[in-house]
């Protein structure tokens, strides 16, 4: 799960790693309040959305008086903002953090993340700050330093200190960096993070370490024990019918196909959209129905799958395990009942209870084109959408 | 043979209560596999398709001498099943419960290191060795003895494999699935390593999909060491960046972990990928004509 930049800072605030003050804004009005209250010389009027690149999509703009404030908050307010992450239709800015500027010495990069290879979090730094990091790892790999964590000890001081030392933080802001770190690191671990990248650390004028950006996500399966974070999530931020699909335990990711997919299983799922493109379709979404599915959330499936009106067909690829081909059959007879079918549809069953399954379908007289394997069934489809 | 697991293996079952793991365990005493116990706390005294359930492992490791278990308790519990399984020294725990906090799994691999317990999974669907025992939630009829074993990342996809080469008459030794998270015990390393030792297996179906290294890093493997065939898919080669495919482990993120970087160390390491997942079967036939073990290899 992801939050807004402003959320982030406050949670790392709850650890103890320096942010700059701010508030968040929903009118201009309240932007211009929030800058009054803040009564710095400079403050920053940020869109806040799930998205990176905002600078350079103009949606980041230092103001010197309250005036300011106001064109930029009314400007940025409202804007789609169009960056590297948004994809080409962008994000509508309905929130602004309004923040105290700062005397910027120096940008650092400062991340947290877990190392799939040696199975540990590990803490990365660079002294290229401000940039991407993918960028400067693809030219200058030798410009991130990397300390892998041991769960049980945690980031330890000198390991702190090592990453400060090696990205040339000046020796007296050492202590202060070292503790920026072990904080962040903290609050990732107590709060089940996935990512909290600070992106720029800055150093200032007034010798302050401070986090002037937080992209902080947070590991979907930890949510549970996380209350306070799940509070945070904004469901504006995300797709309709994802957030419909989470509400029935279904893994959902919309595309910009037409061949509606319903798979059981994260790989046959992924499997069935190549196979769809190899054929020359476009499939319009991944969605694994997950193992112990019911006939109810087959149902809701099929309707999520229809309520995209890009779907001109759908495919149905089960491989039974823990799944029964019975209840996917039920399932989707049900669906089309509830929602009536006018697409073409294509079903391929295999695994437990086969048999079961197909004579359901043939039994209920549904205009249903059975496949006899994934690539016939893809076949099929793409076919009848074209 | 096969690897891991074989007819001989007394296995235990955590979490053998739960809905899920009493409908599996009933699967899998019909397909044969030795299950001498489960584990439900205060459950202890009580049967769960005729097999004695106990409080802890380490009672029903005393008790019935089993050397395996397989977990499908809740995912909040997981990680304390699986170390408990660990504290009891048997030789291999396969965790079949997905969810899992992947922070969890981190505490998990870092107890177990120097430990003798082997995990395999979790969120995966288990160990099979055809005609002998079946340990997780695939379906059974599928599988047919033979010699080519199978390793996934995804349990519906290995399904697809194994159905495609029962169907084509290629039985298999072993297939294990080792789970689609981005922190799990066995990787594919170990499980190449198991069935190039392993003197059943003839060939390797090896399926993976977008997300991490783990592949590449195999497929390095499988070129300085490996004597035995291999034959590989990627499941997501049309899958967008940044969004995460269902499996936790299976996003990709700062350009990393695409299908075709995946595929091109793969074929450039002598693995045959498969073009799509409906030949998987068709490429190792393929492959074990031109090797001349077509014949050793075609079982029904």
């Amino acid at each position: 799960m992801n939050i807004h930049e402003y959320q982030g800072k406050e949670v790392l605030r709850q650890f103890g790693v320096k942010v700059p003050n701010g508030y968040v804004a929903y009118t201009v009005d309240e932007a211009v309040q929030a800058a009054e209250k803040l009564g710095t010389a400079v403050t920053v009027v940020k869109a806040q959305i799930h998205a990176g690149g905002r600078g350079k999509a103009g949606g980041v703009k230092v103001a010197k008086n309250l005036e300011e404030v106001r064109t930029y908050a009314d400007e940025i307010l409202g804007k789609t903002l169009v960056t590297h992450q948004t994809g080409p239709e962008g994000k509508e800015v309905k929130r602004l953090l309004v923040e105290e500027g700062c005397d910027i010495k120096k940008e650092y990069y400062v991340g947290v993340v877990l190392d799939r290879v040696t199975s540990r979090v590990v803490f990365m730094a660079s002294e290229e700050g401000g940039t991407e990091i993918e960028e400067v790892a693809e030219a200058t790999p030798e410009k991130i330093f990397k300390e892998i964590i041991d769960p049980v000890i945690g980031l330890s001081p000198y390991q702190a200190r090592r990453l400060a030392f090696n990205i040339n933080i000046p020796d007296e802001l050492i202590g202060k960096a070292v503790q920026f770190m072990t904080a962040l690191y903290n609050a990732f671990i107590e709060k089940d993070c996935s990512i909290a990248e600070i992106n720029p650390l800055v150093t200032t004028g007034d010798g302050e370490v401070l986090a002037l950006d937080a992209k902080l996500n947070f590991d979907d399966n930890a949510l549970y024990r996380q209350k306070d974070i799940m509070e945070l999530r904004d469901l504006e931020e995300e797709d309709e019918k994802e957030i419909e699909a989470s509400e029935y335990d279904l893994s959902y990711v919309s595309l910009d196909g037409n061949i509606g997919c319903m798979v059981n299983g994260a790989g046959l799922a992924m499997s069935t959209m190549d196979i769809i493109n190899h054929y020359g379709g476009d499939p319009a979404n991944f969605l694994d129905v997950g193992g112990g599915a019911t006939a109810e959330k087959v149902t809701e499936a099929f309707k999520i799958i229809l309520s995209d009106s890009n779907v001109k067909g759908i495919f149905v690829n089960i491989f039974g395990g823990i799944m029964k081909c019975d209840v996917i059959a039920e399932g989707v007879i049900e669906a089309t009942k509830q929602v009536g079918l006018e697409l073409p549809l294509v079903v391929r069953l295999e695994g437990t209870n086969v048999d079961k399954g197909k004579q359901i379908l043939e039994e209920s007289g549904l205009n249903i084109t059975p496949a006899t394997s994934m690539a016939d069934g893809a076949e099929k489809i793409v076919s009848m959408v074209s | 043979m096969g690897v891991y697991v074989n007819k001989d293996t007394k296995v235990i079952v955590q979490g053998i209560t739960g809905g899920t793991a009493k409908f599996h365990t009933k699967q899998m005493l019909e397909y044969g596999t030795k299950i001498v116990g489960g584990v439900t706390p205060k459950k202890a005294g009580s049967e769960v398709e005729g097999v004695p359930v106990f409080n802890t492992v380490k009672d029903a490791v005393d008790t019935t001498g089993a050397t395996v278990s397989v977990i499908y308790v809740p995912a909040p519990f997981a990680a304390d099943a699986i170390i408990e399984a660990t504290d009891a020294e048997l030789d291999l725990v396969i965790c079949i419960t997905e969810h899992i906090p992947v922070l969890d799994m981190v505490k998990v691999k870092r107890y177990m290191e120097g430990k003798k317990t082997r995990l395999v999974g979790p969120n995966c669907p288990g160990v099979i060795t055809a005609d002998e025992t079946k340990i997780g939630i695939m379906p059974g009829y599928i599988h047919k003895k033979g010699h080519i074993g199978v390793v996934s990342r995804s349990g519906t996809l290995t399904y697809e494999a194994v159905h495609q080469l029962t169907q084509a008459g290629y039985g298999q030794t072993s297939a294990v699935g080792i789970g689609g998270d981005p922190v799990n015990g066995t990787n594919f390393i170990d499980v190449l390593s198991a069935f190039n030792e392993d003197p059943e297996t003839e060939a390797v179906v090896m399926i993976g999909e977008i997300g991490g290294t783990a592949e590449e890093e195999a497929a390095e493997w499988v070129k300085a060491n490996m004597t035995k065939p291999v034959v590989g898919f990627i499941g997501g080669a049309t899958a967008p960046p940044g969004k995460r495919m269902g499996h936790a482990g299976a996003i990709i993120s700062g350009g990393k972990g695409t299908a075709a970087e995946k595929i091109r160390i793969m074929e450039s390491c002598g693995i045959a990928v498969a073009e799509t997942p409906a030949v998987m079967g068709e490429t190792m036939i393929k492959v074990l004509k031109e090797k001349g073990l077509d014949e050793k290899c075609k079982t029904h």
